[in-house]
């Protein structure tokens, strides 16, 4: 570790944040900068690649690429760190098993010795989640705190990949009721409310939303329903693709369901680091919370105008 | 483990054996399979299984008992790979684990939607990202980026070609550019045949 910054990790980037939503990835910078924590690119990385499609077509694949991913942070000589749970699946999963399974190994190493890599397992896939709660603590976030939301009701939204296979993840087991992200969402005033299936899965996962587009929307039919009815103001989660999902999935939820769901949804979805920046008193510019475009068509597909609307009152 | 359950799984409950699919577990060191009790915990505790067709339970069955109807139903294409299955199993089966395999063994076998094979061949393979910035349809992308401050591409592959470049030749070397074109010919076969009967009963 270098003396200047007591934190240093890869930042590993994926597809849906950097190429869909840039407002996450711009808002994980400036909380990690914000932090005290140096980021470093992970230069010519790939896909992770995603834990339910291309795992799911070819495993062999899945696991050198992951590997390849990998020897990059290697290289950097720090752990590597995801915002994205299904990127977090992939690299944590395909790193736990390489540890492992020597066989596997060395399978994945014949391959990547060919483009002149090897997988040494020198580091560790953390979720930057993982990195808010293990590595920093809640009492070191805590101290950044400048603002307090007074009356902010959150429905936090965890996703599958974050806590499961729980034997691969560092919540010592924990799978059906964990806390993490709630405490640490609620370090800023914000309420974390409880709903009904409050861990059930977005749909957007294991290749769903690209198979059958209105199981996936079902599925966020289902929590969107529960989500309003517990009377939240805004969604917070800490994934990318849960977020696209959840996001653009009101859209499609609001046309595929249009005659069962009553009023069309409009819940802001919000991401961790946005509403952390927010309370430690970042730009909302460099937090990708105000735009700044002429664009159509493009993310994010809920307004989030409402919340922008607390923001003013509550922050300011 | 104690030693009766390995025992146990080790076994052949099916004493036909003829259960292919099964034997491709085994091979590939997922023979916990066998332990499977049929109790329903991965179904009941299953989102997907609530508002589609797609039964856990009966898919792990199917492929126990050699019913290769399994690898061409959708139905395991609508696992959204949660986990719950394989969290909560009793018989500590990864049960997640086994619909991923499934389907490793189904695409092979050239079981494949469009949307899938165009994903894994036009997007993932061609561009090394599953969600690509590049290209001219993605300009409003790049504009977004921008728009918050951010470079148009990210420095991964896409500002990368040497790095994409390594990518192909570790999905060629690890043999999935084999895969997809055989499913491409698979593919053209089936038209060509397809095309040939229509010819005939004209």
């Amino acid at each position: 570790m270098s003396e200047d910054k007591k934190w240093r990790y890869a930042f590993f980037l994926g597809c849906v944040a950097p190429n869909r939503y840039p407002m996450i990835e711009s808002s994980i910078r400036a909380v990690f900068e914000h932090l005290g924590a140096e980021i470093l690119e992970m230069e010519g990385a790939s896909c992770c690649p995603a834990p339910g499609v291309f795992r799911a077509f070819h495993i062999p694949t899945w696991l050198v690429i992951a590997a390849r991913n990998l020897t990059i942070a290697e290289e950097l000589g720090v752990d590597v760190i995801t915002g994205c749970n299904g990127c977090y699946g992939t690299l944590r999963d395909a790193w736990y098993e390489l540890q492992h399974e020597p066989e596997l190994k060395k399978m994945v190493n014949e391959h990547l010795a060919k483009v002149g890599r090897k997988f040494k397992g020198s580091i560790e896939p953390k979720h930057i989640v993982q990195v808010f709660y293990l590595d920093m603590g809640l009492d070191y976030l805590k101290g950044f705190v400048k603002h307090k939301f007074k009356d902010l009701k959150v429905a936090v939204h965890y996703g599958c990949h974050i806590l499961k296979p729980s034997e691969k993840r560092p919540w010592d087991g924990e799978y059906e009721n964990p806390t993490f992200l709630d405490e640490i969402v609620e370090i800023t005033g914000a309420k974390s409310i409880d709903y009904k299936d409050k861990f059930m899965c977005c749909g957007a996962g294991g290749a769903v939303r690209t198979a059958v587009k209105e199981v996936s929307a079902d599925f966020s039919r289902e929590k969107l329903v529960n989500i309003r009815n517990a009377g939240a103001d805004i969604i917070i989660d800490c994934c990318p693709f849960c977020h696209l999902q959840l996001d653009l999935g009101q859209m499609e939820a609001n046309n595929y369901y249009k005659d069962i769901i009553g009023e069309p949804f409009k819940i802001p979805v919000i991401y961790l680091t946005q509403l952390l920046g927010l309370s430690f008193g970042i730009d909302p510019n460099q937090l990708g919370l105000i735009k700044n475009h002429e664009l159509t068509g493009v993310s994010p597909f809920i307004p989030i105008d409402s919340f922008i609307q607390k923001v003013k009152e509550e922050l300011l | 483990m104690s030693e009766n359950v390995e025992k146990y799984i080790k076994r052949k409950v099916y004493k036909k054996e003829n259960s292919r699919i099964a034997q491709k577990f085994v091979d590939a060191g997922l023979e916990k399979i066998r332990a499977c009790i049929n109790c329903g915990t991965c179904t009941g505790s299953c989102p997907s299984g609530r508002r589609t067709a797609y039964r856990t339970r009966s898919a792990i069955r199917k492929a126990l008992t050699g019913d290769e109807s399994v690898l061409q139903d959708i139905d395991i294409w609508l696992c959204s790979t949660c986990y719950y299955c394989y969290e909560r199993c009793p018989r500590d089966i990864p049960v997640t684990d086994m619909i991923i395999k499934l389907r490793n063994i189904a695409v092979e076998e050239g079981y494949i939607l469009d949307n899938h094979f165009n994903l894994a061949d036009k997007i993932f393979y061609e561009t090394g990202h599953g969600v690509p910035a590049n290209g001219e349809g993605n300009k409003k992308w790049r504009d977004l980026r921008e728009s918050y401050g951010l470079p148009p591409l990210p420095p991964t592959v896409h500002t990368h070609p040497e790095a994409l470049k390594e990518c192909q030749d570790l999905m060629k070397s690890v043999g999935f550019r084999d895969l997809l074109d055989n499913i491409i010919k698979k593919k053209e076969q089936e038209k060509a045949e397809k095309e040939n009967e229509g010819a005939t009963e004209k």
